[in-house]
């Protein structure tokens, strides 16, 4: 495990903005830290850089105790929290260059990066009148900078047209799978992790709702049977008078949990039995969304 | 101390387009160039004094300008200006989550605002001198040419910054916790108008406050007015280390200290 965190808490005054958060998140993983906004994420990525003190719990980075090895572990980690990080009244190259002598880092990566996110032709402009986007994507080059391990990225497509989005998709896709880095990265939306995470961990009022790899999530939602008929309401209702569980139904099509494949086969006779004509009977995967917003209303 | 030093390059790379730095540079240049060209138009004032005396005269009213008012607001603005580079970009949380230790930035801050006030301290040294040497040239009736004030020039700047570093630590340290400028620098202005009042009151313990120490330096460069005379002599051997400096440097080290803690304490947020 690259992030190991033990019954994490944090509190600000009296009110718990985290609590008992155990993480775990592998290495080489895509790890999608998701949860509505006010969830903790950002919060958790705090506690995670140590920006703010463990109030209870601990935090385990690269099988290091965080607090002890600070800065062993910093070393190894690019971060990107909330809005990023500029010097406005510096150039985006000297935004870099600043923290390439921080870092001990060859200025040469200074142009390697801003090749890779794409603002070599912005390179000279001041920082602060960069759009929101572009300003994303200095932050993004600015937490992979050093090369590090593991990067913490905190919404980090907040603002990006969707072009930016799917390149700093297909970018951590690339690191990960290229380089074996690993990614920790929040956001507020699934169907945007659906995409590129390995591993979700899903966050509500401070607690862990959920924790585990796509295909966990995928495999808790209940899959149901779409059945599109030419009455659907009278369909409906033949099946609920021989006992089966119509969950949902519109003009066109009706929905019952699936079970298996002998049941479906059953409901599909005794609808032919009936005079109903099916057009379609289809087994489909609770959609992630819908899921996530179950998930998170549900707590 | 590689953190360190990254640290306070960085400082100085950062804050090499901001007006905190240049206004170190820009205010002793002006101040010695608006009394130099007062000293011009009114020349006709001191042709009559003696050389050691018309230094004193020239270097006292930049001094006077400097030591009371000017220098703690100065400070004011500088040490506000090296914590709002943060502020501003909200770029604390990645200075904090760089890989060097929280003392080395921390300390690097602070010696960076020592640094820009002590080369401003230094100017005003070498503007005084240059200023006046140039106005005994285009005006050779002024006497500047006849005495050499550098050494005691230097030492009372040197003097001013050491007695002024209580004030920079304070300063400082208010700037870092707030983000909101009208803060410290209500603070700096307040302790500054005490200052002046305890020291026009000749109050006792006046050595003791943060903001009246480098008043009290500053008087070191007089020798005590012998009776009779009507102009004080100049100080030819001005003692750094008198109480009020090495007080200002024990207040300093304790609060620097202090803010230490709190840097290493604070959270982020």
């Amino acid at each position: 495990m690259v992030i190991k965190t033990h019954d994490l808490s944090f509190r600000f005054g009296s009110q718990q903005v985290v609590n008992s958060l155990s993480l775990q998140v592998p290495e080489g993983s895509i790890f999608g830290f998701l949860g509505p906004n006010g969830a903790g994420k950002t919060t958790t990525i705090k506690l995670l850089l140590n920006l703010l003190q463990i109030q209870d719990g601990s935090i385990e980075i690269f099988g290091q105790e965080l607090q002890s090895n600070r800065l062993f572990i910093l070393r190894q980690v690019g971060s990107l929290i909330e809005q990023p990080a500029i010097y406005t009244h510096l150039t985006g190259k000297e935004n870099l260059i600043n923290r390439a002598r921080l870092l001990q880092m060859p200025l040469s990566r200074v142009t390697d990066m801003l090749n890779l996110v794409h603002l070599e032709n912005a390179a000279h402009k001041k920082a602060g009148n960069y759009s929101l986007g572009m300003k994303q994507r200095l932050g993004i080059a600015l937490a992979m900078l050093a090369d590090p391990k593991l990067l913490v990225l905190d919404e980090p497509t907040n603002g990006l047209d969707p072009n930016g989005i799917i390149e700093i998709r297909e970018l951590l896709i690339k690191l990960c799978k290229e380089q074996g880095k690993t990614v920790f990265i929040s956001s507020h939306l699934l169907g945007e992790m659906e995409r590129m995470a390995t591993h979700v961990g899903i966050i509500n009022n401070g607690k862990m709702l959920f924790q585990g790899s796509v295909q966990e999530l995928e495999n808790i939602s209940q899959p149901m049977v779409h059945i599109e008929t030419d009455n659907s309401v009278d369909a409906a209702n033949h099946l609920k008078a021989n006992g089966y569980n119509v969950i949902h139904a519109t003009e066109t099509v009706l929905s019952v949990p699936y079970t298996n494949r002998e049941t479906m086969a059953a409901m599909n006779g005794r609808l032919q039995q009936q005079g109903h004509k099916v057009y379609s009977i289809y087994k489909v995967q609770k959609d992630l969304e819908q899921l996530f917003l179950n998930i998170t209303q549900k707590a | 101390m590689k953190g360190f030093i990254l640290s306070l390059q960085s400082e100085f790379y950062k804050s090499r387009k901001t007006l905190g730095f240049w206004s170190a540079i820009i205010l002793p240049l002006l101040i010695t160039l608006l009394v130099t060209i007062g000293f011009y138009a009114g020349s006709d004032k001191f042709i009559k004094n003696p050389p050691m005396v018309l230094w004193l005269q020239y270097s006292g009213t930049i001094l006077g300008v400097m030591g009371s008012l000017l220098l703690p607001m100065f400070i004011v603005f500088v040490a506000y200006s090296a914590n709002n580079i943060e502020h501003r970009s909200d770029t604390w949380k990645t200075l904090f989550t760089l890989p060097i230790s929280k003392w080395a930035i921390y300390t690097a801050k602070f010696l960076f605002v020592c640094i820009l006030v002590f080369l401003s301290m230094l100017l005003f040294a070498m503007c005084t001198i240059g200023f006046g040497n140039l106005l005994g040239i285009i005006k050779p009736e002024l006497k500047f040419s006849g005495y050499s004030m550098a050494p005691q020039l230097f030492g009372i700047y040197v003097k001013l910054f050491l007695a002024s570093t209580s004030i920079i630590a304070i300063q400082f340290l208010l700037s870092l916790l707030w983000k909101d400028f009208l803060k410290p620098m209500g603070v700096g202005f307040v302790g500054t108008i005490a200052a002046v009042i305890l020291f026009s009151v000749h109050w006792q313990y006046n050595y003791l406050f943060p903001y009246a120490q480098p008043l009290v330096a500053m008087t070191s460069i007089k020798d005590k007015k012998v009776p009779g005379e009507k102009t004080s002599t100049l100080n030819t051997n001005i003692d750094l280390l008198t109480k009020e400096v090495l007080i200002s440097l024990g207040i300093a080290a304790v609060i620097f200290i202090i803010g230490y803690f709190i840097v290493r304490r604070k959270s982020v947020k």
